[in-house]
């Protein structure tokens, strides 16, 4: 009988759609024919070579995002077979979900809580049971409908902006500690203040394009 | 450990001595120009007169005959109702779309063709946007041809980053038509950033300000290391130097309506108004004023124009640009003052207000050592290069426009949005809204805006089949796939039960499959031939992989095979090689299915080795390719 290691280790290998012998899993190449192989299911982390985790310097993901594109971009495969066109846009597909996800830091954060098994919705404006948070939202909208002038909006764009900065990196504190409940409650405020931040963009630059 | 990973070799072509290098092809609204490069050396093909530029204007004679370029432009004023100029402002639009000056559109147009895509009334003939593309990609081939003296069947064409979905369709089925496999759509900025930033080994955050004819594109770049990054990017499909060209005439018939009385313009006429406002326009780029005559119907009138009054009809366009560059920078959370360069491209950037403009707004003087009529090509050439022989440098591209669905109340629901690195693949879900609801139609649509009718609307199915439920039961995942040239394809599924539909998409403006064909059959009196010999070539590069697979596999694991039958599998290769000198589709998939055939035994023994060795103990991570990044 086999056991639980073993069977994985055996399940991990699939026939080569080209050369039809063995490939692990997650391969990219065969390394019998050198066919490129369809991506197969893994985290973002995972598909970008990055160990999994909040802290991550946008140099790091741009080096390995890039990397990898080298290889798997459809225009390393614009003469080949229709199969490995068609292999390589899956790829590098995978590549740019991965990559758009973990750039932006509420994505990145959502997406660790979600593989954490928790769910936040940055996409969808969901409710708020946080009182402090609503409150601080409806000031800052106040004191923006206020501003006429192109400085007082841009002075609150710049606090919007502050305050995103200053929750990435309490985000980044909470992931660090393997505080979960901090992490998901901390994800729901970079939310808003993300909508916060743009809506004072919005508003200043309706302001300064008058000549547009 | 590092691991070898093996580059699959390229079948020698059989045909590879008639075949010329696969080419750049810059198809502008005013100039087309056509580049090829070889070992990273690209050169613009001229005329016999050194002209790089193909004017993409096309006459058409009333015994058929196409002319087009330099000639063609010639005829314009002399017949101006069978010349077609600027025809690229029509890709892909409809009607509604068209230019008008003093209430005169410069074409005829076709008003027995209901809807969908416009249509010319040219010489006698009835031509849509897509066929006169089509006339003018065909003078470009020839003139390729001519300088490679072989067949030219293979191009990369750039299209403005700001073309919608309906646009790029249309010029890849220009391509078609006159017989040339697309290898890529590039973007234009794009491309120019390719050139430009490999001439000069920049590195850092660019801006190009690209003005062409018809349209206008801002793009911003990050160039590092070989790799070009769209950051954002925006424009207008329908802004560019002809607007200054309008601007200029509607200017000239006011005055002259002012001291003749107003008269009526008939298209020819106005074909003339424009043609005069557009040499007005390029004098003054040069000089401080001059004097134009229009002369129609025999009353000639004298036009003054100085470089200021030149410049208070171009200023409300230019402006336009200058706003949508601030958006864009708006986008990337970028400053001007982080743009380390602009790049100018396009003819109309030789105004010189816009580069006063561009410098204002970037603080710094743009970067004037290219070409900007020749640098599209140059980088369209480059990326021919690079997809048919190889290199290490990278385009990474986003779409421009933002892709959704029509809701309730006519709303847009974005599934991707712009600035999204292409290609992409995102899904949205919907429910019905009615109970026993078995159909439910899918609008797709482009654009920014909020409202569907604000939108451009790119295409409608149904899909049909959904089994009766409850309102809100029924699951409707919706994906669209947008490819490396920026094209659309959208699916539909119900997801309860599977019932599926799929549409590429095949705009409202665009050509049906059926229309296609009938212009491929006019068009090409070797239609059928061209079809048969791309499918040939498509059949013979899977042979190639196939006999590579193979031969792979037997240096890796001869020893599972007995001697005869290792020579059985020799024998399918051998014949499956001999068949690759053939011209016979039919008879080299026989043999790629033969040795699949002769090699399903060895497929499966290797399978088992595999699987018998990881049971042993055998460390996956022997067997695991992780790809070491820039190794
Ligand atoms: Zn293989």
């Amino acid at each position: 009988m086999m056991n639980q290691e073993t069977f994985s280790a055996a399940a991990a290998l699939l026939p080569c759609w080209s050369c039809k012998g063995p490939v692990a899993a997650r391969a990219l190449f065969c390394s019998t024919c050198g066919a490129v192989q369809a991506p197969g299911q893994a985290d973002h982390f995972t598909r970008l070579g990055l160990p999994r985790g909040f802290a991550l310097a946008a140099a790091d993901l741009d080096r390995q995002y890039f990397g990898f594109q080298r290889r798997l971009h459809p225009d390393r495969f614009a003469t080949r077979s229709p199969k490995e066109r068609a292999l390589s846009q899956q790829q590098a597909t995978a590549l740019n979900d991965a990559y758009e996800t973990l750039k932006d830091p509420l994505r990145r954060a959502a997406y660790l809580l979600r593989l954490a098994g928790r769910v936040v919705d940055v996409e969808q404006a969901g409710t708020v049971d946080d009182p402090a948070l609503l409150m601080e939202a409806m000031e800052m909208r106040e004191a923006l409908a206020e501003a006429a002038e192109p400085e007082a909006v841009a002075a609150l764009q710049a606090k919007a902006e502050r305050d995103v900065a200053a929750c990435v990196a309490d985000l980044a504190a909470a992931f660090a500690a393997d505080d979960l409940d901090g992490a998901g409650r901390l994800t729901t405020r970079l939310k808003y203040l993300g909508k916060l931040a743009d809506e004072a963009k919005a508003r200043r630059m309706r302001l300064t394009r008058h000549d547009f | 450990m590092l691991l070898q990973i093996h580059e699959p070799g390229q079948t020698p072509d059989p045909h590879a001595d008639d075949r010329g290098l696969a080419v750049g092809i810059d198809l502008g609204t005013t100039n087309s120009v056509v580049a090829v490069s070889r070992e990273g050396q690209p050169e613009v093909l001229r005329d016999g007169d050194g002209n790089g530029l193909i004017p993409s204007v096309v006459a058409y004679g009333e015994d058929g005959s196409v002319l087009v370029g330099r000639e063609a432009r010639r005829q314009l004023l002399e017949r101006p109702e069978s010349v077609v100029s600027s025809i690229k402002r029509l890709m892909g639009r409809g009607v509604a779309d068209v230019k008008t000056v003093a209430g005169t559109l410069p074409f005829e147009l076709d008003s027995a063709a209901a809807g969908g895509m416009v249509r010319l009334k040219v010489a006698g003939r009835t031509l849509t946007p897509v066929e006169i593309s089509a006339d003018i990609l065909r003078a470009v081939k020839a003139r390729a041809e001519a300088a490679q003296g072989k067949t030219v069947d293979r191009a990369v064409i750039t299209v403005p980053a700001y073309f919608d979905d309906a646009a790029r369709s249309a010029t890849k089925d220009a391509a078609r038509l006159a017989g040339l496999e697309v290898l890529r759509l590039v973007n234009e900025p794009t491309a120019a950033a390719l050139a430009y930033g490999l001439d000069n080994g920049a590195e850092g955050l660019y801006a190009v300000y690209d003005l062409g004819g018809g349209t206008f594109d801002i793009s911003l770049l990050h160039m590092e290391k070989g790799v070009f990054q769209v950051r954002a990017t925006g424009g207008d499909a329908a802004l560019g130097g002809d607007d200054f060209d309008h601007a200029v005439a509607e200017h000239f018939l006011a005055e002259r309506a002012a001291a003749l009385g107003q008269t009526t313009l008939t298209p020819a006429e106005a074909k003339q108004a424009l043609a005069t406002a557009r040499v007005a326009k390029e004098c003054l780029s040069v000089s401080g004023q001059g004097e134009w005559f229009i002369d129609l119907g025999d009353q000639p009138s004298r036009h003054a124009l100085d470089r200021a009054t030149f410049e208070a009809l171009a200023e409300p366009f230019v402006e336009r640009t200058i706003g949508i560059c601030r958006g864009v920078l708006e986008d990337a959370g970028v400053t001007p003052a982080e743009v380390k360069g602009v790049v100018l491209v396009g003819g109309s950037t030789r105004v010189p207000l816009v580069r006063r403009r561009v410098a204002e707004l970037f603080g710094r003087p743009p970067l004037a050592n290219i070409n900007p009529d020749e640098v599209v090509a140059v980088g369209a050439a480059l990326q021919a290069e690079a997809l048919t022989v190889g290199s290490d440098t990278l385009l990474l591209d986003v779409t421009p426009l933002s892709l959704g669905l029509e809701t309730m109340g006519g709303i847009v629901e974005k599934v991707i949005h712009r600035n999204t690195p292409i290609p992409v693949a995102l899904a949205q879900e919907f429910t019905t809204y009615q109970d026993g609801q078995d159909a439910m139609l899918i609008h797709v649509v482009q654009g920014e805006r909020e409202m569907v009718d604000q939108c451009r609307s790119l295409a409608r199915f149904v899909l049909q089949g959904i089994p009766p439920m409850t309102a809100g039961a029924a699951r409707i995942r919706v994906s669209f796939t947008v490819d490396a040239d920026g094209l659309l394809t959208v699916s539909a599924r119900e997801t309860v039960t599977g019932v599926e539909q799929q549409v590429s998409v095949k705009p409202s403006y665009g050509l049906s499959e059926e229309e296609m064909a009938v212009m491929l059959r006019a068009s090409m009196l070797h239609a059928r031939e061209d079809m048969e010999l791309r499918l040939l070539t498509e059949t013979k590069v899977e042979a190639g992989r196939s006999l590579l697979a193979v031969r792979a596999a037997l240096a890796a694991d001869r020893d599972l095979l007995s001697a005869s039958e290792l020579a059985a599998i020799e024998t399918s290769l051998a014949a499956l090689e001999t068949l690759l000198t053939t011209a016979d589709r039919a008879a080299v998939q026989a043999g790629i299915d033969a040795l699949e055939a002769a090699t399903k035994i060895f497929a499966e023994r290797r399978m088992d080795r595999g699987i018998r060795q990881a049971l042993a103990g055998v460390s996956v991570d022997q067997l695991d390719q992780t790809l070491p990044p820039d190794a």
